[in-house]
């Protein structure tokens, strides 16, 4: 086999480069490398993760404590405290929509996506690097920019974005409307321009190097389900992502070059009518739904394929259903582009074409219950061994049952009218999508971290870290149905406006300090994490016994990933605790013909084929080392 | 040193294709996108009325013509170049570039028609749109143009031939696709103005 000398030439080649060659910058900053580029995600995930989740607490401050004086935090956020200890109501807008917009965004698109996809897909489909490296390095430093970008605006005089995470003109497009919608808002579409670039570059990556760079034998029927994931992943992005830079360039005309797109007859304070005519805000969430709703899969597909693979190896089970794991992500995929409209029930949209999107939308439940149904069975009767990345998955599952039962109710448009923009789909999004995303992210941490740092992290510290964060998101999400039902909208700054309303005050200074106490664990994890990289217990070349191809390259690959040839694949990865052989499983690179004990009779028929592959190759070989000597 | 894994590696697979094309095809997936985007979002606004009906400008036609002629001479340069014929590969990619960059000009004056017609891109969104289709396409053809001359300075390199024709396939592809996203923009506001 001609090329998989060269490949294995080139790899000695450049293991000899690293000895020469690399720097502290060019190893650790502009490095072209995968595995780092997927740690820069990581750790840059992790800040942004801090401060979306610090700025969560102080708006969760004034919720549950409305009469509470916050003038200890008048060093932190200067004159946002007015004279009487009082968040500022306008800051309390920008700190929601930076909420959303971080975590949305930074974490569970760029942290979540960005690093394993970045990290795992060359590991585990058998490739030395990313198609592109350069490309690669590219998408992370725009993805930086962008949160350069993002960060300034928090300490504008006027402060950041403040129309909520899906900048709805006109609010967002007049500059008068409310102080958000000055310069913070101009740095929150610069910021948004960047990040579609940056996503772009590594969807493009993604889908191309799965595509292409597979090692032999790995066929689609034998990739792991965290390729699947990350595949379909990057092509929703690929898709999604163009159609909001549609929508955040005809903005951005709007606001400043006084187009009007979305803009009609407006009468704002106080003035005469603006000038422009002819506009639709309603297009505006077309476009930005458009995206928005794949958006809500590129968070979570990725957090599900993690999920597949930990349970798998955990319950050293082969995963239940792989086919119609696949089918059911295609279908995911195919159906997140035709239910964009169940966000703009209330829009004045037509109700005939408000029940097809109701009727489209009901579908996804289909998919997502045979997915749950495949990791409830994978789990049932397997010998589950509950690492902390396994409770993290099974804590996925949990929320993406609890939060996937009441999109049944949203999606339904006539019970929306009742629950649109209330509580209720606060608790909805966040159950479904931030945390069961936020979970696969852990879960994908905990599980890879041997891998990435060549060191375990302290399982003791996870399972304190996974009981505080599991039960402290149940106690800070649950109780919001209650307020949701009863018709309390969301974004709003006090609860002690309305009568109906007052009665959850107590309710609400118990979700705050479950979201205190939750906010808190995290430090568990974040001591942890940093603690384990360089103390840790050394980790052994495969700690979870797992089949897939990362666990076999060194404890601590270089550039390159195996030092030799890159291994080929035989089977699928998930031949955990096989029928007849001696291990509870047999990694991907093990062939069928090594392993007679345990073939099925369909396998058995494969060995011959298989035989006449590798022979043909050796005479290939042979050929070949002879012509080289 | 990654490129000459990932090109040796992808040739062993069956439905590979060269990595870097691949991602070419991907990138104009997402322009396609994103003029599918504006180009329903043009439809779903003018369904809602109150909207400024105009004629095109006439120099539409003649740029429509420049850019159809610019792909033909590039694709001879193309087949020039797999025959090795780099006298005619040069003259092709020279006057494929010329014609690009009469292109752009062209579309300039059609902003200036329009801007003589009273359409302006503050105003009703009718001409606005027509003034971000346009831009957002030149916009795109600049890069295009910026390809075709490194293509062009390379085959003055003698670095284009039939051994060496990846990035030369790739600008072919990218300009036969500007040229085509162009005609497809007109056609659809000859079809919806």
């Amino acid at each position: 086999m001609a090329t998989a000398n060269v490949a294995s030439h080139s790899a000695h080649d450049h293991d000899h480069d690293h000895e020469h060659h690399e720097n502290f910058i060019t190893k650790y900053i502009f490095t072209l490398d995968h595995k780092m580029i997927g740690k820069q995600f990581l750790v840059t995930g992790i800040f942004w993760a801090l401060i979306g989740g610090f700025l969560s607490i102080l708006f969760r401050l004034q919720l549950g404590f409305p009469d509470m004086d916050m003038t200890f935090l008048k060093p932190l956020l200067g004159g946002w405290i007015d004279d009487g200890g009082k968040l500022d109501p306008n800051f309390y807008l920008a700190l929601v929509t930076m909420h959303g917009t971080i975590m949305v965004f930074f974490v569970l698109t760029a942290g979540l996506s960005g690093t394993f996809s970045n990290f795992l897909i060359p590991l585990q489909i058998g490739a030395r690097d990313m198609a592109s490296g350069f490309m690669n390095m590219l998408s992370y430093w725009f993805f930086f920019i962008s949160g350069v970008i993002m960060f300034i605006s928090l300490f504008l005089e006027n402060g950041p974005a403040g129309g909520g995470w899906v900048v709805y003109p006109p609010l967002s497009a007049l500059e008068q409307a409310i102080p958000g919608s000055g310069m913070g808002m101009t740095l929150w579409l610069i910021a948004m321009t960047f990040f579609i670039a940056s996503s772009l570059l590594g969807g493009i990556n993604y889908v191309s190097t799965v595509i292409n760079l597979r090692t032999k034998g790995m066929t689609f029927s034998r990739l792991p389900l965290t390729i699947w994931a990350f595949f379909l992943t990057a092509v929703i992005g690929i898709l999604s992502f163009p159609v909001l830079f549609a929508a955040a360039l005809l903005l951005v005309f709007d606001r400043s070059f006084g187009t009007s797109f979305y803009l009609s007859d407006i009468y704002i304070s106080g003035e005469g009518a603006l000038p422009n005519t002819g506009g639709s805000p309603v297009l505006y969430q077309h476009l930005f739904w458009f995206l928005g709703h794949p958006e809500v899969y590129i968070v979570l597909l990725p957090a599900l394929g993690i999920t597949s693979e930990v349970i798998a190896t955990n319950s050293r089970k082969p995963i239940f259903g792989y086919k119609a794991m696949i089918i059911s992500m295609l279908g995911i995929t195919i159906l997140s582009f035709v239910v964009w409209a169940h966000h703009m029930f209330v829009s004045g949209m037509n109700p005939f074409l408000g029940s097809i999107f109701m009727f489209l939308t009901l579908i996804i439940a289909i998919p997502s219950a045979v997915k749950v149904f495949n990791y409830l069975t994978t789990l049932w009767r397997g010998n589950l061994i509950f690492t902390p990345g396994m409770l993290f998955s099974i804590g996925l599952v949990s929320f993406f049952i609890s939060g996937g039962l009441t999109g049944i109710f949203l999606g339904n448009s006539a019970i929306d009218i009742q629950l649109h923009d209330t509580y209720f789909v606060v608790a909805h999004f966040h159950l479904v999508m931030g945390s069961a995303s936020f979970f696969g992210l852990m879960a994908g941490v905990y599980h890879w971290f041997p891998k990435m740092f060549g060191r375990m992290m302290d399982a003791r510290l996870g399972y304190i870290h996974f009981w505080l964060t599991f039960v402290g998101v149940y106690l800070v999400f649950f109780p919001m149905h209650y307020i949701g039902i009863a018709g309390f909208p969301r974004r709003y700054y006090s609860f002690t406006t309305y009568d109906f309303s007052s009665m959850y005050t107590d309710l609400n200074m118990f979700v705050s300090v479950a979201a205190i106490i939750t906010f808190a664990a995290q430090f568990i994890f974040l001591f942890n994490f940093f603690y384990s990289m360089y103390r840790g217990r050394k980790a052994s070349a495969n700690p979870w016994r797992s089949t897939t191809l990362e666990w076999t390259t060194p404890i601590n690959p270089g550039h390159g990933n195996w030092p030799g040839e890159i291994p080929s694949v035989y089977r699928w990865p998930y031949d955990y605790s096989k029928p007849g052989a001696s291990e509870d499983f047999i990694p991907q690179t093990v062939p069928l013909s090594a392993t007679p004990e345990s073939n099925l009779p369909h396998e058995q028929e494969m060995v011959k084929l298989e035989k006449e592959i590798i022979a043909e190759e050796d005479v290939v070989l042979v050929a070949n080392e002879s012509k080289e000597s | 040193m990654e490129e000459r894994y990932s090109y040796v590696e992808g040739a062993e697979q069956p439905i590979a294709m060269h990595p870097k094309k691949f991602s070419l095809w991907l990138f104009m997936v997402t322009v396609v996108m994103v003029f599918a985007g504006l180009t329903s979002a043009y439809i779903v606004r003018q369904s809602e009325g109150n909207w400024l009906e105009f004629e095109l400008p006439a120099v539409f036609y003649y740029t429509s013509g420049i850019i159809i002629l610019s792909s033909i001479f590039l694709h001879w340069a193309y087949l020039s170049a797999k025959k090795n014929e780099l006298v005619q590969l040069r003259i092709g990619m020279s006057i494929a570039t010329f014609l690009g960059l009469v292109f752009l000009v062209g579309q300039w004056y059609s902003f200036v028609a329009l801007v003589d017609m009273d359409v302006y891109l503050v105003g009703n969104p009718s001409g606005s749109f027509l003034y971000i289709f346009t831009g957002l396409h030149a916009l795109h053809l600049v890069s295009g143009v910026i390809f075709l001359i490194i293509v062009l300075i390379s085959s003055f390199r003698y670095k284009v031939h039939s051994q060496s024709m990846v990035p030369m396939e790739m600008c072919v592809t990218y300009w036969h696709f500007l040229g085509g996203l162009w005609l497809y923009l007109f056609t659809f506001m000859l079809l919806n103005h």
